[in-house]
C-alpha cells in the first residue's frame, strides 16, 4: 500500500543524504520526495511516498526515528489528510491543439503560465491521481516536457507535525 | 575561562571525558592535533600499524569494558583504513568515537590530496556523524560524540575534522560540556508497564519457556538482573554469540548458544518451546535458519533499547521498547510482590527440564573424536585444554572462521565482557587487535587469542606494536593450513573442491614471532600440549605465541542444515537430526 510520511529534519548537511541512503540502504522505496525547510529554519520538512506492507512500512519509520538527525515524523496516510503535488508539464501547442490544451487546462483547474507561438507551459495542482489524469488526458504527443515536486502533505483537522 | 586551540580542545576534552587511551595513526590533517596530544599526557596514545587495527584495539576495549572506545586517524587513506572496525562496531553495537582528520574547509571537494568524504562513506555504518564546522563547536560536538556512542543502542560515531579546526593560530574559550541534550535523540529506559506485566504473566504461565538474551544485556549490564530472574523462575536460558556470558555457561540452567553452529539442546530447547523471552538479540539469520519454520510454536517476548529490533525478522506477540536492565529490574519487582512458589515452578517446568536433559545427555561425548597421542590434536581439545589452563577466567578473543566456533563453543563463559568476538560482520583479522585493546586494560588478567593462520596474517603487522608497548597477549594460532570454514563449505556444497582455501607458503611462524623478541612454541603432537600451554600461560605479561597444527578436516558441528528450522542440524560428518 502506498504512504505518505512526512519528517521534520535538522536542517543541518547531510541529514537529507541519511535519509535517502537509509531507504537505499534497507532496500525500501521512494516514489516521490519533497524537501524544503519550514518556518522554524533550523527544520526542514521532508515528505516521502512509499510502497510497502504494514511490516515494511513499520520498519521505515522505526529505521526512520533511529536516525538522530530525525526529530520527528508522521505516517499522513494512517489518517486524514491533505495531499498536494505541484508539476509543470511543457506542451506542443500549434493548431487546433491550442484550444484543446486550453479546455483540457480549465477541465482540470490548471494555468498556463508561459506562452510562445508553439509551446504552452501548463502547471496544475493537486492529488498524484489528479496530476496522473491531467497528463492522461493531454495524451503523449503533445508533452515534451514533465516537471512534478513529488508530493507534499498535512494531517486534516488540529493535529499538527510540530517540535 | 580558558582559550585553547582546537587540538587542544580535544586533547583536553578526551582527559575531561576520562579516557585514558586513543588508539591511531598520525598523518598530515590529524598532525595539529597529535602535537596537542604530545604536549599532554593525561591521554595515552597508542599507535598502531594500520588504521584497522586502531579501530579493533578500541573495540576490544570497549567490548571489555563497556566504555566507548577512542580512535584517532588522518583523513583519506587513514580514515578509509579504518572502515571495516567501524562496520564490525556498528553490526555488533560497539561504542566508539573515530576522530577523522580532514583536509581545511576551503579545500573539501577539490579532490585535495589526502581528501575522501569519510562521513559519506562511513554513512551506512555510524550511529551518527559529525563534521566540525567551527572550532568552538568541538567540545559540544566531542560531548555529543560520546553520549551518542554509548547510549540507547550503542554504536560507532564519526567526527570529520578538517585541519583548520584545530589551528594553532586560533583559540577559542573551552569549558567541558558536563551535559548535553539532543531534542531528536532520547534513547528510551522503561519499558511499558502493561507490557512488562503481560511478559511476565506469560513467563510464569508458560510450560516450555526458554530465555534468549543477547548482547544488550552485556551492552546494557543487566547479566545479574536476568540470572536472579532466571533462577528464580527455573528458566532455561539460550545466549546468542554476542550475549555469551550474560549467564553463566557452567550453570545447570545454561543451554549454550543457538543457530548455525549454536549446542544441539539450545537450538532442540527454542525450537520445541512454547515461550521464547528474548532480552537484546535481534533474531539475527545465523540463528534462525529459516524464519518462516522458526520455532512454530513459541510465542515470542521481544525486550529491546532499539525498536527496529523488534519484529524485524521475527514477529514479537509481546513487544518491549526499552532498556534490558530496568525491564528485567521492573519483572524482578513484580515476581517479588507476587511471590515464587519453587514447588509449584518445580512441577510446572518438570517435564520440560526432563526434554531438556534428555537433549542434553544425547549428545555427552559425541561432540569431537579425541585425538590419540602421537595424532594431530583436534582444534575442540586444544581450546578445552586452553580452558582448563586458564582455570575459565581468562578474556578470550578470536578471529573469524572455525577456531571462532570452536572457541564459543568450548570455552565457558561465566561472566559478560569476556568473549570478544566479530559476531555480526565477521571481520578475519579482528582477533589480535581486539585482543591487544583488551590486554591494555586489563594488564593483570589472561588475555587469549583463538586465531587461524589465515585471519592472523591479515593484521600481523601489530606484533610490532605489541612490542612498543608490552602488549602480553596469548596467542594460540589453530593451524590447519586451510580457510577451515570456507573448506567445510566446500566439503560440503561444492564437492570438496577446495577453491582458494588452501593455504600455501605459510611462513614459519615461530620464526616470525622470534624476530620481534617474542617467545613462540609450537605443538604437532597431541600428548605436547600441556606443557606448551603450562609455559604459555607461566607469565601474565609476557606475549606468548603458541602454533598448534591441528587436524585439517575437522569441521564445526552442529551445522544447521540450510532453509531448515532451528533444530535441522548435522550433527558430524555422517549424523543427521
Amino acid at each position: 500500500m502506498r504512504h505518505i510520511i512526512s519528517i521534520l529534519l535538522e536542517n543541518e548537511p547531510g541529514a537529507l543524504s541519511r535519509v535517502v541512503g537509509l531507504f537505499s540502504q534497507r532496500n525500501f522505496n521512494i516514489e516521490t520526495l519533497n524537501v524544503a525547510p519550514t518556518e522554524d529554519e533550523s527544520l526542514s520538512r521532508l515528505t516521502v511516498t512509499t510502497f510497502g506492507d504494514e511490516r515494511i512500512i513499520e520498519q521505515i519509520t522505526k529505521h526512520l526515528n533511529r536516525l538522530i538527525d530525525v526529530v520527528k515524523l508522521v505516517d499522513l496516510t494512517e489518517g486524514d489528510h491533505v495531499e498536494r503535488e505541484l508539476m509543470l508539464v511543457k506542451l506542443k501547442a500549434v493548431g487546433d491543439a491550442r484550444e484543446e490544451i486550453k479546455r483540457t487546462a480549465e477541465i482540470f483547474r490548471a494555468q498556463i503560465v508561459d506562452i510562445t507561438p508553439s509551446i504552452y507551459t501548463v502547471q496544475i495542482a493537486g492529488d498524484a491521481g489528479k496530476l496522473d489524469g491531467f497528463l492522461q488526458a493531454l495524451g503523449p504527443s503533445s508533452i515534451l516536457e514533465v516537471a512534478r515536486t513529488g508530493v507534499s502533505g498535512i494531517a486534516r483537522g488540529e493535529k499538527t507535525l510540530s517540535v | 575561562m580558558e582559550l585553547l586551540s582546537g587540538a587542544d580542545m580535544i586533547a583536553r576534552f578526551l582527559a575531561d571525558e576520562g579516557v585514558e587511551h586513543i588508539y591511531g595513526y598520525p598523518g598530515g590533517a590529524a598532525l595539529h592535533i597529535y602535537d596537542a596530544l604530545f604536549r599532554q599526557d593525561a591521554v595515552k596514545h597508542i599507535l598502531v600499524r594500520h588504521e584497522q587495527a586502531a579501530t579493533h584495539m578500541a573495540d576490544g576495549y570497549a567490548r571489555s569494558t563497556g566504555k566507548p572506545g577512542v580512535v584517532l586517524v588522518t583523513s583519506g587513506p587513514g580514515a578509509t583504513n579504518a572502515v571495516t572496525g567501524i562496520a564490525t562496531a556498528y553490526m555488533d553495537s560497539i561504542p566508539m568515537v573515530v576522530l577523522c582528520g580532514q583536509v581545511a574547509s576551503h579545500l573539501i571537494g577539490e579532490d585535495a590530496f589526502q581528501e575522501t568524504d569519510i562521513v559519506g562513506v562511513t554513512r551506512p555504518i555510524v550511529k551518527h556523524s559529525f563534521t566540525i564546522k567551527h572550532p568552538s563547536d568541538i567540545p559540544t560536538v566531542l560531548k555529543k560524540a560520546f553520549y551518542i556512542a554509548a547510549s540507547g543502542r550503542p554504536g560507532p560515531v564519526v567526527v570529520d575534522i578538517p585541519k583548520d579546526m584545530t589551528s594553532p593560530n586560533e583559540r577559542h574559550e573551552y569549558s567541558y560540556p558536563k551535559k548535553v541534550k539532543l531534542r531528536s535523540y532520547a534513547p528510551p529506559a522503561r519499558g511499558h508497564a502493561g507490557q512488562i506485566k503481560k511478559a511476565v504473566d506469560l513467563i510464569t504461565s508458560a510450560q516450555r519457556p526458554v530465555v534468549f538474551a543477547g548482547g544488550g544485556i552485556i551492552t546494557g549490564h543487566a547479566s545479574e538482573a536476568l540470572t536472579d530472574l532466571a533462577r528464580r523462575l527455573d528458566l532455561p536460558v539460550v545466549t546468542s554469540l554476542m550475549g555469551i556470558g550474560a549467564f553463566p555457561q557452567t550453570d545447570r540452567q545454561s543451554l549454550g548458544w543457538p543457530g548455525m553452529h549454536g549446542s544441539f539442546v539450545a537450538n532442540q530447547a527454542m525450537h520445541n518451546s512454547d515461550l521464547i523471552f528474548c532480552v537484546g538479540a535481534r533474531f539475527d539469520d545465523r540463528v534462525t535458519n529459516n524464519v518462516a519454520k522458526f520455532c512454530p510454536t513459541a510465542k515470542i517476548i521481544h525486550v529491546d533499547i532499539d525498536p527496529s529490533s523488534i519484529s524485524k525478522t521475527i514477529t514479537a506477540d509481546v513487544p518491549i521498547v526499552g532498556a534490558a536492565s530496568s525491564v528485567l529490574n521492573e519483572m524482578l519487582g513484580l515476581l517479588s510482590e507476587r511471590g515464587v512458589d519453587t514447588a509449584q515452578r518445580d512441577e510446572q517446568l518438570s517435564g520440560w527440564w526432563k526434554r531438556i536433559d534428555e537433549w542434553r545427555a544425547s549428545r555427552d561425548g559425541k561432540l569431537y573424536e579425541p585425538s590419540a597421542p602421537g595424532e594431530l590434536l583436534k582444534p575442540e581439545e586444544v581450546v578445552e585444554a586452553v580452558y582448563r589452563a586458564t582455570n575459565g577466567d581468562a578474556f578470550v578473543a578470536t578471529d573469524v572462521g572455525q577456531h571462532q566456533m570452536f572457541a564459543a563453543q568450548y570455552y565457558k563463559f561465566d561472566k559478560p565482557h569476556r568473549l570478544i568476538t566479530s559476531g555480526g560482520l565477521g571481520t578475519m583479522g579482528f582477533g589480535l587487535p581486539a585482543a591487544m585493546g583488551v590486554k591494555l586494560n586489563h594488564p593483570n588478567e589472561q588475555v587469549v587469542l583463538f586465531t587461524g593462520e589465515g585471519s592472523f596474517q591479515m593484521m600481523m603487522q601489530e606484533l610490532s606494536t605489541c612490542k612498543q608497548f608490552g602488549i602480553g597477549v596469548k596467542i594460540i594460532n589453530l593451524n590447519n593450513h586451510s580457510l577451515g570454514m570456507v573448506r567445510q563449505w566446500q566439503d560440503l556444497n561444492y564437492k570438496a573442491r577446495h577453491a582458494h582455501s588452501y593455504v600455501e607458503s605459510l611462513p614459519d611462524f615461530t620464526t616470525l614471532f622470534k624476530a620481534y623478541g617474542f617467545k613462540a612454541l609450537s605443538v604437532d603432537k597431541a600428548e605436547q600440549l600441556e606443557g606448551a600451554l603450562a609455559e604459555t600461560f607461566a607469565d601474565r605479561s609476557e606475549l606468548v605465541f603458541l602454533d598448534v597444527q591441528v587436524d585439517p578436516r575437522e569441521h564445526v558441528y552442529p551445522m544447521q542444515v540450510p532453509n531448515g528450522a532451528m533444530n535441522d542440524m548435522l550433527l558430524s560428518k555422517t549424523e543427521r537430526t
